[in-house]
């Protein structure tokens, strides 16, 4: 194998240089520990079912972005406090909303979205059944006695053509 | 139509239904996120003002007439875009009071952005990290609510304004509170 020579390391040096550029700050959970390792838990676990409202797909426990820093600094400082997460949860929806939880509240403006996945099903398996059951109900209908005779001699004739 | 035609255009009927009903949603915005703050009063707050750092505002001085209380930042690009809408609206309409809600930003930097292109606001809450701005449930940059005179906050705008916007989604709320008081 070659050896880099120096442009390529010059290169790669600047390519290292602007990517650490790219990312001012870096977040990371270490500053949020509690003396009680159970409290750090439920504090790891309720950030990360709460929503990072600037970029949607992440968990606040995620997030890069500077708004989701002070949420996870608020939430820290509510649960130092001693509030319990149910408390914590109730101020950060009184703010922004249901949006920042993962999983929406069951109450009547989501029962269509709790719901309305076993109501189609349902429907689906109301069709299939009485599909079936017609089905069963109305065997296919014999034959008459003039189709039978028909049917006896146009297999007849093919018969003797195959012979 | 007999029967069985009709029974087969149920499916097509539901499949149209539900196709429009996926187009709808393509037309949504996701970053706009309803507020649960609207019909509530506005949350309280005491913050150092922008341009006067001795002088606390509060919540008392949104109260008297319609408020327009516009989030921004000088590191915010949308709020430079908006920002000669806002110097219009400041100038046409003195039956109300725009006030600036500079948030997570720098006295310097914010002050600068305003002798540059300059300042529309009446007032500037100044909120470096974020103290009021998580009560207010703000989440970006450039917001803006609409606060009537009793301090009760009517509507949220989330990104920038421009004449339409103002035209179409801001003035008829103003309106209606504006007229309410008279």
């Amino acid at each position: 194998m070659m050896r880099p020579t120096i442009p390529a390391l010059a290169i790669a040096g600047l390519l290292a240089g602007a990517l650490t550029l790219g990312t001012a700050q870096a977040y990371t959970l270490e500053e949020f520990t509690f003396e009680d390792p159970a409290r750090t838990d439920e504090f790891r676990d309720l950030i990360g079912q709460l929503r990072c409202l600037v970029c949607q797909n992440e968990s606040l426990a995620g997030s890069q972005a500077s708004v989701a820093q002070d949420l996870r600094k608020e939430v820290y400082r509510m649960m130092q406090d001693g509030q319990s997460t149910d408390e914590v949860v109730d101020f950060l929806v009184e703010r922004y909303g249901d949006f920042v939880l993962y999983e929406p509240p069951i109450k009547p403006s989501t029962y269509v979205l709790w719901f309305g996945p076993f109501l189609f099903l349902g429907f689906g398996a109301f069709l299939l059944l009485r599909t079936l059951q017609r089905k069963k109900e109305e065997p296919e209908q014999d034959l008459s006695e003039a189709e039978q005779e028909r049917l006896r001699r146009l297999l007849a004739k093919t018969g003797n053509q195959q012979d | 139509m007999n029967k069985s035609a009709t029974r087969a255009l149920i499916p097509l009927g539901i499949f149209i239904a539900l196709a429009a009903l996926l187009f709808y949603g393509l037309g949504l915005n996701p970053r706009e996120i309803p507020s649960p703050l609207i019909g509530k009063p506005a949350p309280d707050f005491a913050l150092a003002s922008l341009k006067d750092p001795g002088r606390t505002l509060t919540r008392k001085d949104l109260l008297g007439k319609v408020s327009l209380v516009n989030v921004w930042a000088s590191w915010c690009p949308s709020c430079r875009q908006e920002h000669a809408e806002l110097m219009r609206i400041a100038r046409a309409n003195a039956d109300i009071q725009v006030i600036g809600f500079n948030w997570k930003d720098t006295r310097p930097e914010a002050l600068q952005m305003l002798q540059r292109f300059g300042d529309p606001y009446a007032e500037i809450l100044y909120d470096p990290d974020n103290e009021v701005g998580i009560d207010w449930g703000v989440y970006g940059a450039p917001e803006t609510f609409v606060v009537d005179g009793e301090g009760i906050i009517r509507h949220k705008r989330i990104g920038p304004i421009d004449q339409q916007v103002w035209e179409s989604e801001i003035l008829p709320v103003i309106e209606r509170y504006s007229a309410k008081k008279s």
